[in-house]
């Protein structure tokens, strides 16, 4: 089964992916992409908290994951990927050997340097170039918040 | 008569505004309860807003939900800041109300009596 969502949000595991995405597309196991709440006992159990009964969570770098992307892609799970920034689904992607082919834009929020796209989007020119990169790679990268909006299509997005 | 905790609301949107305005004008107690909203925030700006609304002080943060960004910011500032935080999830307004007229209690007392009016307030006729 492919892999069921490839999210970037700088929120991490919250409201939207739980309940938002989580929820109604039946995921059975959500892989947090993040080396610093791999590595924090507290982190990864207020996380874990926020995850609900019935759904597994693992905590992986960038390596361990992309090199299970493959094994999850080819299970029977369904697996939702998130990851806080674009650089992490990147090194994802370039490690996955192909099971990433679309990665979710859900959130990416204001910081010196970024230009607002998208209320829920600000990105900065090296984040652009990373996300132009991906696209000419074959993967589909669109923005969207929660299931219920549109998608908006990198190409809408930078124009 | 102890120092009086802080209330803050910790809440999706304009969740927390609108809980805070509701519980002034049905108690009448004013500038006890700050409400902080996740609207437009990362991790980072989201836990220095709750930051500056705790302000050194002993606080009770009422998040909305049991789950997501806010429950996800409390919770770290419990790790940052240890026993001078408490959080309780699944906010209405009885047990805002309540707060507001128990503020001398002790930080566990008003975190437990909370959760038990917020409990309690809850049912089916």
């Amino acid at each position: 089964m492919p892999l069921t969502l490839c999210r970037i949000d700088d929120r991490l595991i919250h409201g939207q992916v739980v309940l938002g995405w989580g929820a109604p597309l039946g995921v059975d196991l959500i892989v947090l992409v993040d080396e610093a709440v791999r590595d924090n006992a507290w982190e990864r159990e207020i996380y874990r908290m926020a995850v609900p009964q019935g759904v597994e969570v693992e905590f992986l770098g960038a390596d361990e994951a992309g090199s299970r992307l493959r094994e999850w892609a080819d299970g029977h799970r369904r697996v939702f990927v998130l990851t806080g920034d674009i650089a992490t689904m990147e090194r994802l992607v370039e490690r996955g050997d192909g099971a990433i082919t679309r990665i979710n834009l859900g959130g990416v929020h204001r910081q010196p340097g970024r230009r607002e796209r998208l209320r829920y989007l600000y990105l900065s020119e090296d984040e652009v170039d990373r996300l132009r990169k991906l696209a000419e790679s074959g993967v589909h990268v669109t923005a969207q918040d929660v299931p219920t909006a549109m998608p908006v299509t990198l190409q809408a997005l930078l124009g | 008569m102890s120092a009086e905790l802080r209330g803050v609301v910790l809440a999706h949107g304009e969740l927390a505004g609108a809980m805070v305005a509701a519980a002034e004008e049905i108690s009448g107690v004013h500038d006890a309860l700050l409400p902080v909203s996740n609207s437009g925030c990362d991790r980072a700006r989201l836990e220095e807003r709750l930051s500056n609304a705790i302000a050194g002080r002993q606080a009770l943060v009422f998040v909305d939900l049991p789950s997501g960004s806010c429950f996800i910011a409390a919770m770290r500032a419990i790790g940052s800041l240890g026993p001078d935080v408490r959080v309780v999830t699944g906010t209405n307004l009885s047990m805002l109300i309540d707060f507001l007229f128990h503020r001398t209690l002790s930080l566990d007392e008003a975190a437990t009596r909370a959760g038990d009016m917020g409990v309690r307030a809850i049912g089916e006729r």
